[in-house]
């Protein structure tokens, strides 16, 4: 029996802590903690409602716009305005949150993740002329490694020339993400933390050469999607294929939907997307999205509530004392089941919901790598899901792009209620998000957040059932307990993003006993 | 042979905007600044910095420690997010110690912060404190400046506001500190930022004063005219945005028609709350 504390598990966004528990080279037992605190749902209380939409997108600087879409698709709704958005103001929306899901994607294949499979050191022997990888050859050659060393060490299988390729990638996959922010800022103002997205629609100007520009950045981005992004998921697939047999998670998958394609119908269920809004539950079996069946559970989690209760009825106040808890995470169940939230869970919906678009893209790809079906519930098809869909998104785009109409307006002039319920339903790059919204005395009474990394990474429930992330390390063989990939290279295929996932937050263990809450 | 320049950039309640700001750096760029030399004859050696290091657990905690143990080293700190103080520091934690409990954020920056030579504060919440800062936090969250202060502990900080802060500006600080030695006492502006960006009034460099000055003001979004009465806060800003603009010069809010939201001050968010209305008429003076 061998216990594993990585604390911190760094290239994720936020503070996040993975304990495992390690018997005869498998994980037995797996617990994931957030570390950090901020209380967004404390702060938000009594401020005007649509400063909402600027400060939740602070909860998270990697996926800000998903929280500036969220935010404004609840106050659209709070102020009765889900069906007065101008076209306009819709594709704007949806072209400033596409970017930032093309430059998340990039960002985390081969920034966060593509360290675990790359080695860097490799790049010491090269002999060509790139002068990126003849810079990182100075680089090593003084002993200064720092920030690509230390590391895990003993698993990295390419050979020489493909980890130099692969580290060339890196470097090219910097400027690419930074092109991928410089395009959303041609409608959304500035990154991090666009200006753009407000409820009613959009702030911005709507002119031809704004028009041009963004459509050659894009055409950029493709370029580097289908010419370098995809081929190099497909040969870590290849050199590392063991790994489509690791990871498998629980196997139901949740998607709200994302990318409106309709500004007319007030229901967000039954509003048009692009990713289609639904349940899967074993791969295949899809049922329609009903959002009055998500209920966050706390049985597990330092909080004073005991049943489970809808997010819009939720409260975020902590009991250190509760019997049984392990996690200040909350549990949010659809239907009562453990549903796993991501760009695979996107795809995976879309499909069994008879998207063919969508269907055909991810099946042509498991045909062309030679996988069966069952291979995408696993750590690379997470990453495989996630390369597909910045493909399919960057075409989509371009698109809606030629759809827009210089001249009309951008947006709807809401006014705030005196009193109104709310509720936004999302999709961040990293999967389902959703705010929630009273409304009292034109004010903010009630603000919540239920978000992707909260499904991902929640403790067990109300039946005892461990979260997504948990079900996929219980069971993983561990080659290594002192350089445990396994568990890293699972835990980074999910995309975790720790600072949305605000509300679930643990000071665990003695310091328990000095929370004070007010 | 280069000069390394060692940096530790610590995160503690944040949201990584402002790493993933500085990711964004076009001059130098964001290889430049990991692998090249900064400026000619120093190279900056980013010993620690969770959102790109390579390694996890414990092996990349031992960085920390051998920062705050033994031998001193030369480093500088930068501080993204604001620092937890209420219960012991237990809203933020990072690592465990040797008897297997948790290490709060709050000591392990105090730490870092004695033995450093210099800090930057990255951003407005470890600037100021920021959104963890704000009215119904229940985390005791505050900046740097105040948190070393009521530690009684002195070290030169410079801040670069902002949420998150311009790429530039992170950027030119640390050029400028490798080139010509922490800032004198002149080029520094009461709320502790560098003049050489925050200097500026937004308000006076604004391309729609002209609509201000004569009184044209938009009363709903995307009407021309002056974003004052929508709750624009550049009148009581300082920052160079609309000289330097954002994301390579592509844009920045009031060119898009978004008011200010005044992200670059000590008073941010609450002073500027709410975001979109006309709060500050009697409490300025505009320059008029």
């Amino acid at each position: 029996m061998h216990h594993i504390s990585i604390d911190p598990i760094t290239r994720i966004e936020g503070h996040l802590k993975v304990d495992v528990t390690v018997d005869g080279g498998a994980v037995k037992e797996a617990n994931c903690s957030g570390t950090l605190y901020r209380g967004f749902e404390q702060i938000l209380k009594g401020r005007d409602p649509r400063d909402a939409q600027r400060l939740t997108q602070r909860v998270c600087g990697v996926c800000p716009t998903g929280h500036a879409m969220a935010a404004s698709l609840n106050l659209d709704n709070a102020f009765g305005a889900s069906s007065e958005i101008p076209k306009n103001g819709r594709i704007l929306r949806n072209l400033i949150l596409g970017s930032n899901y093309l430059q998340s994607h990039v960002l985390h294949f081969y920034h966060l993740a593509a360290l675990d499979f790359v080695d860097v050191a490799s790049v010491a022997e090269y002999t060509g002329a790139d002068r990126d990888l003849l810079s990182i050859k100075t680089f090593i050659s003084k002993g200064e490694l720092a920030p690509f060393v230390p590391r895990y060490e003993g698993d990295y299988r390419f050979d020489t020339k493909i980890n130099q390729e692969l580290t060339r990638h890196y470097v090219v996959a910097l400027q690419i993400r930074k092109l991928a922010h410089q395009m959303l800022t041609i409608f959304g103002g500035k990154m991090p933390h666009n200006c753009a997205i407000y409820p009613g629609g959009v702030f911005g100007e709507l002119t031809v050469d704004k028009i041009t520009s963004f459509l050659w950045h894009l055409k950029k981005m493709q370029d580097f999607i289908e010419d370098i992004y995809i081929p190099d998921v497909l040969g870590v697939a290849t050199t590392y294929s063991d790994y489509f047999k690791i990871g498998a998670g629980c196997k139901n998958y949740l998607s709200y939907g994302v990318f409106d394609l309709e500004s007319s119908n007030a229901e967000y269920a039954q509003k048009k997307r692009f990713h289609n809004a639904g349940a899967v539950s074993g791969l295949k079996d899809y049922s329609k999205l009903d959002a009055s069946k998500v209920a966050e559970s706390v049985k597990h989690s330092w909080y004073a509530d005991s049943e489970p209760v809808h997010p819009r009825d939720g409260k975020t106040e902590p009991d250190v004392h509760r019997q049984g808890a392990y996690s200040f995470l909350k549990s949010p169940r659809y239907d009562t089941e453990v549903y796993e939230v991501g760009p695979l869970a996107r795809m995976v919906v879309s499909r069994a919901s008879e998207n063919d678009k969508i269907g055909n893209v991810l099946n042509s790809a498991l045909l062309d790598a030679n996988l069966k079906p069952e291979d995408l519930d696993s750590c690379l098809g997470r990453h495989l899901a996630r390369a597909l869909e910045a493909k399919i998104v960057a075409e989509e785009m371009s698109n809606w792009l030629l759809e827009l109409e210089p001249g009309k307006p951008l947006c709807f002039d809401a006014k705030i209620p005196e009193a109104a319920e709310g509720y936004g339903l999302t999709e961040a790059p990293r999967g389902a998000l959703g705010h929630f919204i009273k409304i009292e005395d034109s004010k903010i009474a009630n603000y919540q957040l239920v978000v992707p990394t909260t499904w991902n990474a929640s403790p067990k429930d109300d039946n005892g059932k461990p979260g997504p992330i948990e079900q996929a390390l219980i069971g993983t063989p561990v080659k290594d307990v002192e350089n445990p990939f396994e568990v890293v290279r699972i835990v980074r295929s999910f995309d975790p993003c720790l600072a949305c996932a605000i509300h679930m937050i643990t000071p665990e263990g003695k310091a328990l006993g000095e929370y004070r809450v007010s | 042979m280069a000069t390394e320049k060692n940096v530790l950039w610590f995160q503690a309640a944040g949201c990584s905007g402002c790493a993933v700001s500085v990711l964004n750096s076009e001059s130098p760029n964001i290889r430049n600044l990991l692998i090249d030399e900064v400026v000619p004859g120093s190279h900056i050696s980013l010993k620690f910095m969770p959102t790109v290091m390579a390694g996890s657990g414990q092996v990349v905690l031992n960085v920390l420690k051998d920062h705050t143990e033994g031998e001193p080293k030369n480093f500088i700190l930068v501080i993204e997010g604001s620092v937890p103080t209420f219960s012991s520091g237990a809203f933020g934690l990072l690592g465990e110690d040797e008897n297997k409990e948790h290490i709060p954020m709050m000591k392990t920056v105090l730490e870092l912060a004695k033995k450093a030579d210099a800090i930057i504060a990255l951003g407005t919440c470890a600037s100021f404190g920021g959104i963890p800062a704000a009215e119904g936090n229940i985390t005791g969250a505050m900046g740097i400046s105040e948190f070393l202060m009521t530690n009684s502990v002195k070290k030169p900080i410079i801040n670069v506001p902002g949420c998150p802060p311009h790429p530039d500006w992170f950027v030119n600080t640390v050029a400028k500190v490798i080139l010509f030695g922490l800032p004198k006492p002149e080029e520094i502006d009461e709320q502790g930022r560098l003049k050489d960006f925050y200097g500026k009034l937004i308000h006076d460099n604004c391309p729609r004063r002209a609509h201000f000055d004569v009184g044209r003001f938009a009363k709903s979004p995307n009407e021309p005219g002056c974003l004052y009465e929508l709750g624009c806060k550049g009148p009581v800003t300082y920052a160079d945005c609309p000289l330097r603009k954002w994301n390579n010069g592509t844009n920045w809010c009031v060119d898009n028609g978004s008011p200010c939201n005044g992200c670059t001050e000590s008073g941010y968010p609450d002073f500027m709350s709410p975001l979109y209305k006309k709060t500050l008429a009697d409490n300025i003076k505009l320059k008029l």
